[in-house]
C-alpha cells in the first residue's frame, strides 16, 4: 500500500500527510462508491449473455429505456434554448427582481425531488392551477408523457444556466466592441463572436441536464401515471422489478443505465476540458 | 476581472425616461457595441421570466399554498402527527451522520487532491463526482445487491442478525453515497486556487502538519466548507430515490420525510403531504439564501 | 550561519531547474540570487528553506546536514513574493504564529510573545497595525509584516523570494534601502532572489548570477558589473551593447570588416563584443577600423543623450544604442563611426 502510494507520487511536497490522506481518501471512496458500483457489475456478470439481452430487449424494458432517454433528450434540448435565453437576460439586462430570479434558478437543485414531484402533479392535474387552464384546450399534462417532460425540464434547468452563466459573464466586452468597430452587425457579432464562445459551456450544460434527467426518479413518478409501456420510466421499472424480487432484471436495467451514465460523464469531462481551453484557463 | 455589464448609467436612465415610462426598467448599455435593441430586450426578458415563473416559481409557491389550504390548525396537526415526527427525526439523524462523515472524508479527499501532485489525480476527481451521475435508484440498488437478503453479504448479515437494508443503516449508507461529492466539490476548486503557499509559510515558521491544517488551511476554506455542509444537508434531507429503494417504507420506523410525503400523497392526504413538503421547501429556501451569502464570502477568500 | 550547497541538481519532469550547483554563503552575508525567470534561482532558495528537495547533492547549515531537516525544523525565515500572510489573523497573530506554533516546553510565555511581536513591529515601523488584518494594509506594509513574521522565530537564515517583486517602483526603492539598513542592524545570513539587477547591485554584499540552472558568476556587485566573465552577465547586468563578431588570427571583424580593437586573447571563431553604451566613442564620418553606421534617432535628457545608430551589414542592419556627450555635433541621418573604448570580447561557447 505504502509503496503503491509512493509510486503514485509525482513530486515530493513539503506539505506533510500525503500517504495518510490519500490512503484514507482511496479507502473511503472504495468502500462507499467503488465497491457498491462494482457489485452491480459483478451481479450483471452472473447473468448469461442471452439472459441479459432478453431482459434488456423485452418490450417493456425497451419502452422504459426509450422513454427515459427520449424525454431526457427533449427536456435537455428545451432547457438549452430557454436556459440560454435566461442566462442572456440575467447577465445582460437590468430589471426589477433580477437578483431574485437569479437565485430562483437554483430551486430545482435545492428542492427535494419528492416535493417537486407532488407540487408539479398538483399544478398540472385537471383541477390544478395550470392544469385547469390547459384542460379546456384539450391538453392533458399530469399522468402523461408530457407530465414527465415537464418534470425533467424542471430539474434540468439549473444545469444549463449555471454552466453557461459564468462564461457569458467573463466574456470580455472588448471582443464585442472590436467586432462592432470592425463593422459587424449586432446579429453577426452574436452569431460569430459570442455564440461560438458559449458553445462548449452550452454542450456541457446540455449533457449535465440530460444525464440528470435520464436517472431522475422522485420528481417524475408522481406526475407520470406509471402505466407500463406508456409512461413508465426506467428507474421506476428497476424498483418494480426489485419489489417483484426479480433482482436479475433490476440489475440488468441498472447496468445499462450506469454504462450510459459513464459514457455521458466521459463526454462531459471532455467538454469541460474543451470549455476551459476555450476560456483560456489552461 | 469580470466586466459588470449591468452598471446603470445616468445616461441610460435619461434615455429611458424620455423614450419609455416602463414598469420594467430596461437597461440600455452605454457601450454601443453590446447593446441589444429594446424590443429584443423586452421579448427575451418576457420569455425568460415567463419560463422561470411557470416552471420554478409557481411550483414552489404551490407547495406552500397547498400546505396551508385547510388552515394553520390542520397544517400544525399534519406536521405533528407521530408518523410525521418519526420521519422528521429519522431524516435529521441520517442527515447529521451524512454531514459528519462527508465533512471528514470530503475534506481529507480535497486536501489530498489539491495539496499534492500525483499520478491518477484526474481519475480520483472523476471518482469523487461519480455519485452525481448515477441515478438515485441505482444508488439504492447497489446497497441491496451488497447487503440485501440475496446480496453478497446478505447471508453473513442474516447469520449475525445485522440488518442494513430496509433499516436505518441502509438509509444512512445510501444518503452518504449520494451526498459524498458536495463537500469535496466545494473545497477542491477553492483549495486549488489558494495553492500551498500559506501552508509553506506556516511550516517554515515551525508549525506541525496538523497545526497548519487547523490554524491555516481550515480558516481559509471555512465558508466553502460551510456551504458544502449546507448542500450536503439539503440533499441528505431531501433524497428520495436512493432512500426509497433501501428503506422498506416501514411507517414510524424507516420512513424519512420524502418517503412520508409519498405515502401521504398516495393515500390522497394531499394537504398533509404538502404540509410535510413545505418543511423541506423551507429548508431549500434557507439553503438558497445561505448560498447567496456564502458565495460572496467565498469569493473574498480567493486571491 | 554559513550555508554550503554542494552539487545540487533538481529536475521538474524533463526540465532541469538546477544542474550541479555549488555555492557557499558566509555567515552574516547578504546574498542576491540574480537571474532571468527559469534560471533556477527560486528553486535554489526553496531548497535552502526545505520547501523543495533536490534530486541529488547536499545542503549544509554550518556543519549540519540541512536535508535531514524538514521545513519546520530548519529555523529559516522565509518571505514569500506574495507575502502569504494569513488573512484570517490580525497582524499581531501573524507575527506571533511561529512562536505559538512551538511545542509547549519551548514556547515563550504570553508576555514574552507580546514583547517580541511588539519589538518586531517596532523594527518594521508598523506597531500601529497590530490589530489590523492583512487586507487593510498596503503592499509595502504587508511585505514588512511578512518579514517581521519570518524574523519572529529568530531564524538562523533569512530567505526572501522576490521580496519587492509585487510592489510599485517607489515603494520598492524605499524598501530596498530599508532592507539594507535592517541587515546591517541584525547581521543575519540572508539570501534574496531577484530578477532586477539594479536591486541586486544596490542591496547585496555579493551577487550570484544564475542562468538555465547554472551559476554563471559570483562576486561583489562591483565585480559582476565591471568584470563580467561572460556576455550573458555583461548583457544582464547594466546597460550593454552586444555585437556578433568573428575573430581570425587576432583580428576582430564585424560583418566581414575589420575593427580596430584587440582580440583580448579570444581564440579564432565566433565571439560577442560587449561594451557599455557610454564606453563607445562616436565620430562624424566613416573612419577605417570603426563601426560605420547612420544615426537614426537622438533623444535623452540630462548630461548624456542617447543615439540610435544603424550599423550596415550584409543581411540588413544592426541597431545599437549608445550614449554621447550632449555637445557632440551629430545629427539624424549623419554617417558616423563608432569606436569601443572599453569593451570585452567573449568567445561564443562561453555564453
Amino acid at each position: 500500500m505504502v509503496s503503491g502510494i509512493l509510486l503514485l507520487r509525482r513530486q515530493p511536497s513539503v506539505v506533510p500527510g500525503f500517504g495518510i490522506t490519500l490512503g484514507v481518501s482511496l479507502t473511503w471512496l472504495s468502500l462507499i462508491i467503488l465497491i457498491p458500483l462494482a457489485a452491480l457489475f459483478l451481479k450483471t456478470t452472473e447473468l448469461s449473455f442471452e439472459r441479459f439481452v432478453a431482459i434488456v430487449t423485452s418490450p417493456r424494458t425497451l419502452h422504459a429505456l426509450e422513454l427515459s432517454f427520449g424525454l431526457a433528450l427533449a427536456a435537455a434540448a428545451t432547457n438549452l434554448v430557454f436556459g440560454l435565453i435566461a442566462v442572456w437576460v440575467l447577465v445582460r439586462y437590468e430589471f426589477p427582481a433580477r437578483r431574485m430570479f437569479d437565485a430562483v434558478i437554483d430551486i430545482p437543485f435545492a428542492l427535494p425531488t419528492a416535493v417537486a414531484g407532488i407540487a408539479l402533479t398538483n399544478l398540472y392535474a385537471e383541477n390544478g392551477w395550470i392544469g385547469s387552464l390547459l384542460a379546456p384546450l384539450g391538453i392533458k399534462v399530469a399522468f402523461t408523457q408530457l407530465g414527465i417532460f415537464v418534470a425533467l425540464v424542471f430539474i434540468g434547468l439549473p444545469f444549463v444556466v449555471r454552466t453557461v452563466q459564468p462564461v457569458l459573464q467573463d466574456l470580455e466586452a472588448e471582443l464585442e466592441e472590436v467586432a462592432a468597430t470592425l463593422g459587424a452587425s449586432r446579429w453577426t457579432t452574436i452569431r460569430r463572436v459570442i455564440f461560438p464562445t458559449l458553445v462548449p459551456a452550452l454542450l456541457t450544460g446540455f449533457a449535465l441536464a440530460f444525464a440528470r434527467a435520464v436517472g431522475e426518479y422522485g420528481s417524475v413518478i408522481f406526475i407520470a401515471g406509471n402505466l407500463p409501456n406508456v409512461s413508465e420510466i426506467a428507474p421506476l421499472l428497476i424498483i418494480i422489478r426489485l419489489e417483484e424480487f426479480r433482482y436479475a432484471d433490476a440489475t440488468a436495467i441498472a447496468a445499462v443505465m450506469l454504462v450510459a451514465s459513464f459514457i455521458l460523464l466521459l463526454i462531459i469531462n471532455l467538454l469541460q476540458r474543451w470549455s476551459e481551453r476555450r476560456a483560456g484557463k489552461r | 476581472m469580470s466586466f459588470n455589464p449591468v452598471i446603470q448609467s445616468q445616461e441610460t436612465v435619461d434615455l429611458l425616461a424620455t423614450s419609455f415610462a416602463p414598469a420594467l426598467v430596461m437597461h440600455r448599455s452605454r457601450r454601443d457595441g453590446r447593446a441589444d435593441p429594446l424590443w429584443l430586450q423586452w421579448t427575451l426578458t418576457g420569455v425568460a421570466l415567463f419560463f422561470l415563473t411557470i416552471f420554478i416559481v409557481i411550483p414552489l409557491v404551490n407547495v406552500f399554498a397547498q400546505a396551508l389550504a385547510k388552515g394553520v390548525a390542520a397544517y400544525v396537526a399534519a406536521i405533528s402527527h407521530p408518523d410525521a415526527l418519526a420521519a422528521i427525526w429519522l431524516t435529521v439523524v441520517a442527515a447529521v451522520v451524512a454531514v459528519v462523515l462527508n465533512v471528514v472524508f470530503g475534506t481529507i479527499t480535497a486536501w489530498a487532491i489539491t495539496k499534492y501532485e500525483f499520478r491518477g489525480k484526474s481519475l480520483l476527481i472523476s471518482l469523487v463526482d461519480l455519485p452525481f451521475s448515477v441515478s438515485p435508484v441505482i444508488s439504492g440498488l447497489v446497497f441491496i445487491l451488497l447487503f440485501g437478503a440475496q446480496g453478497y453479504f446478505g447471508p453473513w448479515l442474516q447469520d449475525n442478525d445485522i440488518k442494513i437494508v430496509f433499516a436505518v443503516p441502509g438509509i444512512i449508507l445510501a444518503t452518504v453515497f449520494v451526498t459524498f461529492p458536495f463537500v469535496a466539490r466545494e473545497l477542491i476548486p477553492l483549495m486549488r486556487e489558494q495553492g500551498i503557499q500559506d501552508e509553506e509559510a506556516a511550516l517554515s515558521l515551525g508549525a506541525s502538519g496538523l497545526r497548519t491544517f487547523f490554524r491555516v488551511t481550515l480558516p481559509n476554506v471555512k465558508w466553502a466548507l460551510l456551504y458544502g455542509v449546507l448542500l450536503t444537508n439539503a440533499r441528505a434531507m431531501g433524497e428520495f430515490g436512493a432512500v426509497s429503494v433501501v428503506s422498506g417504507h416501514i411507517r414510524g420506523e424507516t420512513n424519512t420525510m420524502p418517503l412520508h410525503i409519498e405515502i401521504l400523497y398516495n393515500e390522497y392526504q394531499f394537504m398533509a403531504a404538502f404540509a410535510v413538503a413545505s418543511l423541506l421547501a423551507f429548508l431549500a429556501l434557507v439553503t438558497l439564501v445561505a448560498k447567496v451569502v456564502l458565495e460572496k464570502r467565498i469569493a473574498r477568500t480567493t486571491r | 550561519m554559513k550555508i554550503g550547497i554542494q552539487n545540487v541538481t533538481k529536475r521538474f519532469d524533463a526540465f532541469v531547474a538546477l544542474d550541479r550547483v555549488n555555492l557557499d554563503i558566509h555567515s552574516g552575508e547578504l546574498v542576491a540570487l540574480l537571474g532571468p525567470s527559469g534560471s533556477g534561482k527560486t528553486t535554489l532558495l526553496r531548497i535552502m528553506a526545505g520547501l523543495d528537495w533536490p534530486d541529488s547533492g547536499s545542503v549544509w547549515f554550518g556543519g549540519e546536514n540541512a536535508l535531514a531537516l524538514g521545513a519546520a525544523e530548519r529555523h529559516v525565515g522565509f518571505v514569500f513574493q506574495h507575502y502569504a500572510l494569513f488573512r484570517h489573523m490580525t497582524v499581531f497573530e501573524n507575527v506571533a504564529f511561529g512562536l505559538r506554533a512551538r511545542p509547549r516546553h519551548q514556547r515563550p510565555s504570553e508576555p514574552a510573545i507580546r514583547k517580541r511581536v511588539g519589538d518586531l513591529l517596532d523594527l518594521v515601523q508598523l506597531s500601529w497595525t497590530a490589530q489590523r488584518y492583512p487586507d487593510q494594509l498596503s503592499g509595502g506594509q504587508r511585505q514588512r509584516i511578512a518579514l517581521a513574521r519570518a524574523l519572529a522565530v529568530e531564524p538562523r537564515v533569512l530567505l526572501l523570494d522576490e521580496p519587492f517583486g509585487a510592489l510599485d517602483a517607489k515603494v520598492r526603492k524605499e524598501l530596498r534601502r530599508w532592507l539594507r539598513t535592517l541587515h546591517e542592524d541584525i547581521q543575519i545570513t540572508s539570501v534574496f532572489v531577484t530578477h532586477d539587477q539594479e536591486e541586486a547591485l544596490e542591496v547585496a554584499d555579493r551577487v550570484v548570477v544564475l542562468d538555465k540552472g547554472h551559476i554563471i558568476q559570483t562576486g561583489t556587485p562591483q565585480q559582476v558589473h565591471d568584470r563580467p566573465t561572460s556576455s550573458f552577465v555583461h548583457e544582464f547586468i547594466g546597460d550593454s551593447v552586444a555585437l556578433p563578431v568573428t575573430v581570425t588570427g587576432g583580428e576582430v571583424r564585424f560583418d566581414g570588416s575589420p575593427i580596430a580593437i584587440d582580440a583580448q586573447g579570444v581564440p579564432d571563431g565566433g565571439a560577442t563584443l560587449c561594451a557599455r553604451p557610454y564606453d563607445i566613442a562616436i565620430h562624424a564620418g566613416s573612419i577605417a577600423g570603426g563601426l560605420t553606421g547612420e544615426v537614426r534617432r537622438l533623444y535623452g535628457l540630462g548630461a548624456l543623450r542617447r543615439a540610435e545608430v544603424a550599423l550596415r551589414t550584409a543581411s540588413g542592419e544592426h541597431l545599437v544604442e549608445i550614449s554621447t556627450p550632449r555637445a557632440l555635433p551629430v545629427g539624424v541621418g549623419q554617417i558616423v563611426s563608432l569606436a569601443p573604448q572599453s569593451y570585452r570580447l567573449f568567445p561564443l561557447t562561453a555564453a
